[in-house]
């Protein structure tokens, strides 16, 4: 992250530098910061709400039922989770909401998921195995129905914007599936 | 088809939060006072993220301003029309990893260019529906726990972005073209 963080930066420099657009660049710069607090602030409601009505099942136990049907397909991901509940079931609801398409929701569930991971993680700053997983799949975005971009597509006019779901879905999962070989093949060779 | 969809996806939180509540009213468990509870965590976390939002918002914004991509697009030219890639797509290659929002802009872009029904926009479509922005996730979800050492999760998250975008260009193709 230290050098991806470093090398953006300078190459956007170089290449303002190159386009003559320094001027444009000064003034994202300073704007985008200003952003990125907005960006926190408007997470904080949705944030207290989905952690609010979670916390409701929490307390109800229907989490525990949850987490005990989801179990054994999640262990064959993360072998390291055998012990740790809590994080199961919001990797499986983080995983759902985003298969749902409903990404405000899902970002909770992860970094909760993410905190319970944490707690019986030996080395704070160093992430473990499970989180590298949860991560690379995260990433790879695995989606049932892609409801915003056919949102913005039917806005747009287009003849039927549903002949984008089936090669949308056989792109997601090749995604999704090579992001778990990945992050299992890399984990050997990273300390 | 659509229809369905659309009020299936309208349908769902409701549908989530009545279970929620109602296995709460038969466990008789305080359901008003476990909800603030919870949510008052949603405070903590987000503002434990701050900093590392700046960090990759300011990136993503100042590396786009830059026009670092049009001299990348001007480099890949012959390739991307040996391989039928329409150029425009190419902004969108780059932008899927870093930031949502700017994702969403440039599929935008692309259909006001080029139009609802051509090559372009299916493709930019597909692209923009398959995959997550990495960088992002990446920077939220490890910063908020303070890990500082990523090791291998960001280099498999960019190797399945670059797996899922050959697959877009491949499926596309057959399903498009």
């Amino acid at each position: 992250m230290n050098y991806i963080f470093i090398f953006l930066i300078l190459i956007s420099f170089i290449c303002a530098t190159i386009n003559n657009r320094m001027d444009i660049v000064v003034d994202e710069m300073l704007k985008s910061s200003q952003r990125a607090v907005e960006i926190s602030f408007a997470l904080i409601g949705i944030m207290g709400f989905w952690l609010g009505i979670i916390n409701i099942a929490k307390k109800s136990g229907l989490i525990d039922i949850f987490s005990k049907c989801i179990k054994k397909p999640l262990l064959y991901i993360f072998p390291d989770l055998k012990e740790n509940n809590d994080a199961l079931s919001n990797i499986a609801l983080n995983i759902s909401a985003n298969a749902l398409g409903l990404t405000n929701a899902a970002t909770p569930f992860g970094i909760k998921a993410m905190e319970n991971m944490q707690k019986e993680n030996k080395n704070k700053q160093r992430a473990t195995n499970s989180m590298c997983t949860f991560l690379a799949i995260n990433t790879a975005g695995f989606q049932i129905v892609p409801a915003v971009v056919i949102a913005i597509l039917s806005a747009a006019k287009m003849d039927n914007p549903s002949q984008i779901i089936i090669p949308t879905l056989i792109v997601t999962s090749i995604a999704f599936l090579s992001a778990l070989f990945f992050v299992k093949i890399l984990e050997r060779h990273f300390k | 088809m659509i229809k369905i969809l659309n009020t299936l996806s309208v349908y769902i939180l409701p549908f989530i939060i009545t279970i929620i509540l109602c296995y709460s009213l038969y466990k008789k468990t305080p359901a008003y006072e476990s909800f603030t509870e919870g949510a008052k965590e949603g405070f903590n976390i987000a503002i434990k993220i701050i900093p590392y939002l700046i960090a990759i918002i300011v990136c993503t914004a100042i590396f786009r301003a830059s026009g670092a991509i049009n001299i990348l697009q001007n480099m890949l030219k012959p390739i991307l029309d040996y391989f039928n890639i329409p150029i425009e797509t190419t902004i969108l290659m780059v932008t899927r990893s870093l930031s949502g929002s700017a994702t969403l802009g440039v599929l935008s872009d692309i259909i006001n260019q080029t139009g609802a029904n051509s090559y372009a926009t299916k493709l930019a479509a597909v692209i923009t529906g398959s995959s997550e922005t990495t960088f992002y996730v990446a920077s939220v979800y490890f910063g908020a726990v303070g890990i500082k050492k990523f090791r291998h999760a960001l280099l498999a998250g960019i190797l399945a972005d670059i797996v899922g975008i050959i697959a877009a260009i491949w499926i596309c193709s057959i399903f498009f073209l």
